[in-house]
């Protein structure tokens, strides 16, 4: 595989439609179903590896192997079967459509009430752009800048090949290969992902969500993200999109690894709207993801998520708050609707001095979903002056549907101060009858109490998302007032 | 020989002493049936995650002390609340002591389990009522495979009784090591009232395991007020197992009181099965030393209009640890539920650990549910403003304790207890405080 260059990408751009990460010939990439070590071997080939990380994978794959399932999560679904799966493929070409009227009238509605704009409506929904060059160059100036800070974004892949010593250092540091069930078969199959570093003192000029715009096509199936935020740096970082997706793997099993050395901060952002199954729960993708970072001296790592999609999700972005002073922040909408089930939280590790937490949870449950929270805040004996919050708030929609909290609070030290506190609750008759009163009707008025109830978190997502986001919230509860 | 197999193979013994041609039987033999296939709880439970049970298993345990122990009054009169008047229900070493009991069926039975087992005219309360709401889970299934002794209690309709009961439950420690399985029940009929304080009191310093199993029912407009005061030796462990079942309108509280004992599990299980009932579970747990105290609790909403209200407070010093895991469970139908629970904890040593885990699983959506858990440090600044107005330091920490822990102290009905527990409160942190809170 000869080194891919911005030429390159030029080229592929003008040519064909343009799979981040994925760009090998298609034909002959496609594995037979079932999982070995001659597969993984197989894979690590495929992506021309190096020697350790062919051992890499292989280690986490004996020990996958003796691992088995968890099912403490209070979510109920059809166990995958792990031999029924192709581990290597290079995404389906997509049909390519001619006109925006060739799209599902479903989902240009979506889009429409998301407010993307009319190209990226096109890009999105896999229509045949005009525009290309002005995206590439879009594209090309971003690359630019990045490179000149000295900041390395590109896919996890190609990482290996041309920094392997930063890969091979930080890689499985925070979610060791050991660390689960799903981080490891992630750690021997994973196909591709993403790979930032920060150079020391470097402030990313640009939200890394905005790149992704323009530059994310399709997502693999098994991705690993690694995040390396040096000295005194700062990253904002965007996972996901707003936009439906629609996706053939059912299995979803990503591990995201964010590395914050001493007083660097990353701002991890995710908006997960996978498709989560028809309204009688049929279909749907699974979601079983392993995020984790971990802070040195007076960093900070904030994770916000919003999750909207997915029909069974199993996720607790986490952080280990090794360095004294570090902070870690978990902001997290949760909203399930239909047969949706989610378990997702977050756990706050804190081993250094004055280490501080904050958690601010909003699940919201509609039709016939589940929505837990399940949390973690450990204090060691020697995280002197720790300080954690946590908020943990329900909004329930109709009597069939649950919601769970399951919060684990562990102190070792006296100077420890926790607090958690946790509401549930319905909108109330007497603000909807408010909001009637005044003109608003009731569909318009549960978008705004639901809007008000989720501020907190809104408020911390990159600008333009939030908006996004807000309408998103809007349409996953659509049809959901009785 | 482990304890598991001595327990099963002792079994035989255990049926000698006792009829075997009843009904009742049967439900001991499955229970043993599954206790062997169950054993002891590990940490590889979710529900024991935070509380192990190895250290105190590996002793060798007596589990049918041969002959009847006899204690003094004098000497155990303090362990009793003896400045007001009260039914008492002794047993020393899981014996029944006549002597320091105090029984009656006079217009209720306040008795014993042996002998409501063996009479006829208790037979229908028993087939009622007898395991009918115990978890079939490990240790309960061994309590019942071992049910035998214990206090029987049944208040018919209408009758309030007149003065609390007391149940003590005395070990000698002739033995080395003892175990006793105490099976208490307790059925209080429509509009009745009662008032139980319950203890468990070691005499010796030897190791003592109780594995207690009490069922209460409430029916309508029942009330019932329990006291639980755990202030045992540093080598006796308590498993007490509470189940309740509540009527419509009925009103059950329970106050815990941990301050003794090596490690004290309380497993407190609420089943609302009727409408506007009242469930309230409090308690106070203070503790030093290595003890270990776990509380966890039930409260299962089932119908509409029904509340809940749990306030832990706990102060742990020196090498302890504290455990709360409180659950609430709404069902669908349970709306209109109002379920409250709050946990707070003050670590005063470094060494101290506490480990929280409130859970709510709610599927009713027109329902107030809330829970409250912080672990924090009593206020640096209240205690420096004591201590300019000459108030030592030691007596000044006890104040805030007591302050702190004073929403659970004054809900306690029998002023006799409230202040009893005042004075465990004072022992317990080496203050002499000359007043009543």
């Amino acid at each position: 595989m000869s080194k891919y260059t911005e030429d390159n990408l030029r080229e592929e751009l003008k040519t064909k439609e343009y799979e981040y990460g994925f760009y090998t010939d298609i034909e002959s990439d496609k594995f037979e179903k079932g999982l070995n070590e001659d597969v993984v071997r197989a894979i690590s080939k495929k992506k021309n590896e190096p020697e350790w990380m062919t051992e890499w994978r292989l280690e986490a794959f004996r020990v996958w192997e003796k691992m088995e399932e968890p099912d403490w999560a209070n979510v109920k679904y059809p166990k995958p079967n792990f031999q029924e799966i192709a581990y290597y493929s290079a995404p389906k070409q997509k049909p390519k459509l001619n006109s925006l009227d060739e799209v599902d009238p479903d989902l240009l509605a979506t889009f429409e009430k998301l407010g993307i704009s009319l190209e990226e409506q096109k890009r999105l929904a896999n229509v045949a752009v005009d525009i290309v060059m002005d995206s590439v160059s879009v594209a090309t100036t971003f690359k630019e800048t990045l490179a000149e800070k000295g900041i390395i974004f590109m896919p996890i892949s190609e990482a290996i090949q041309e920094h392997p010593e930063l890969v091979r250092k930080h890689l499985g540091t925070v979610v060791p290969t050991t660390d689960n069930f799903y981080a490891a078969l992630n750690s021997a199959v994973f196909s591709d992902g993403s790979f930032c570093y920060i150079p020391k003192g470097v402030r990313c000029p640009m939200e890394l969500s905005t790149y992704f715009r323009i530059n994310e096509g399709g997502t693999g199936q098994f991705e690993r993200t690694l995040v390396v935020a040096d000295k005194g740096s700062y990253v904002s970082y965007l996972e996901g999109c707003t936009a439906p997706q629609r996706d053939e793997n059912q299995l979803h099993a990503a591990v995201v690894e964010l590395i914050a050395l001493d007083d660097a901060e990353i701002k991890y952002s995710t908006v997960q709207n996978w498709f989560p199954g028809d309204a009688e729960g049929k279909g749907g993708v699974f979601n079983f993801v392993t995020k984790r970072g971990l802070c040195e001296t007076n960093a900070k790592i904030s994770w916000t998520q919003v999750e909207t999609g997915s029909a069974v999700t199993w996720k607790y972005p986490s952080c280990i708050l090794k360095g004294n002073n570090s902070v870690g922040e978990f902001y997290s909408i949760a909203v399930t609707n239909h047969h949706q089930q989610a378990d997702t939280g977050t756990k706050m590790i804190h081993l250094g001095k004055n280490t501080k937490s904050t958690i601010i949870s909003k699940g919201i449950s509609a039709g016939k979903s589940q929505n837990s929270y399940r949390g973690l805040v450990q204090i060691n004996s020697r995280a002197e002056n720790a300080r954690n919050f946590s908020q943990c708030d329900s909004l329930l929609m109709g009597n069939e549907c649950g919601a769970h909290t399951f919060p684990y609070i562990e102190a070792k030290n006296k100077t420890a101060q926790i607090e958690h506190e946790a509401t549930t609750s319905k909108i109330g008759e007497d603000q909807l009858f408010y909001c009637n009163q005044r003109g608003i009707d009731t569909e318009k008025a549960i978008a705004l109490i639901v809007n008000g109830f989720s501020k907190e978190v809104l408020n911390k997502l990159p600008m333009e998302f939030a908006v996004e986001a807000q309408k998103l919230l809007e349409i996953s509860l659509e049809g959901s007032v009785g | 020989m482990e304890l598991k197999e001595k327990i099963l193979s002792s079994y035989v013994a255990f049926e000698n002493d006792i009829n075997i041609n009843s009904d009742i039987h049967d439900i001991r033999t499955e229970a043993l049936q599954n206790f062997e296939k169950l054993g002891f709880p590990t940490k590889k439970l979710e529900a024991w995650k935070y509380t192990s049970l190895n250290s105190v298993l590996k002793d060798d345990y007596s589990i049918f002390p041969n002959k009847e122990n006899t204690i003094q009054f004098a000497d155990v009169k303090k362990y009793f609340i003896h400045d007001i008047d009260t039914y008492k229900i002794v047993f020393i070493d899981g014996k029944y002591s006549s002597f320091l009991s105090d029984t009656t069926h006079d217009g209720k039975d306040i008795c014993l389990m042996s002998s409501a087992l063996k009479k006829s005219k208790y037979k229908a309360v028993i087939e009622n009522y007898f395991n009918k709401i115990a978890k079939q889970d490990n240790l309960t299934s061994l309590n019942t495979a071992f049910a035998n002794e214990g206090a029987y209690i049944y208040i018919p309709k209408s009758v309030e009784v007149e003065k609390p009961i007391q149940i003590i439950n005395f070990t000698t420690g002739k033995e080395e090591a003892t175990l006793v399985q105490p099976r208490n029940l307790i059925v209080v009929e429509e509009n009745a009232h009662v008032q139980i304080i319950e203890r468990h009191q070691s005499l010796t310093n030897n190791t003592a395991l109780s594995n207690v199993v009490t069922e209460i029912f409430a029916a309508r407009n029942a009330t019932v007020d329990y006291y639980k005061v755990q202030n045992d030796n540093v080598n006796a462990t308590l498993v007490d197992n509470t189940y309740i079942e509540q009527q419509t309108n009925s009103e059950v509280s329970v106050h815990t009181f941990s301050f003794g004992g090596n490690i004290t599990r309380n497993n407190l299980n609420f089943y609302q099965k009727g409408e506007r009932i009242n469930s309230i579970l409090k308690g106070i747990t203070i503790t030093e030393g290595k003890q270990h105290v776990d509380h966890h609790t039930l409260v299962h909403h089932i119908e509409p209009n029904c509340e809940s209200h749990q306030d832990y407070k706990g102060i742990y010093d020196e090498r302890s640890t504290g455990v709360f895991n409180g659950k609430v469970i709404v069902e669908k139908e349970a709306q209109k539920t109002n379920a409250y629970q709050q946990n707070n904890n003050v670590l005063v040593s470094d060494k101290a650990t506490i480990n929280a885990k409130p859970q709510l699983e709610i599927f009713a959506d027109d329902v107030k549910c809330s829970h409250g858990c912080t672990i924090g440090q009593l206020d640096e600044e209240a205690l420096f403003y004591m201590q300019q107005r000459g108030i030592p330091k030691k007596e000044g920490r006890a104040l805030l304790m007591y302050a702190f822990a004073n929403t659970v102290l004054e809900s306690v009905k029998i002023p006799e207890v409230k202040s009893r527990i005042t004075k465990l409160i004072a022992n317990k942190l080496g203050v002499n405080i000359g007043f009543d809170l």
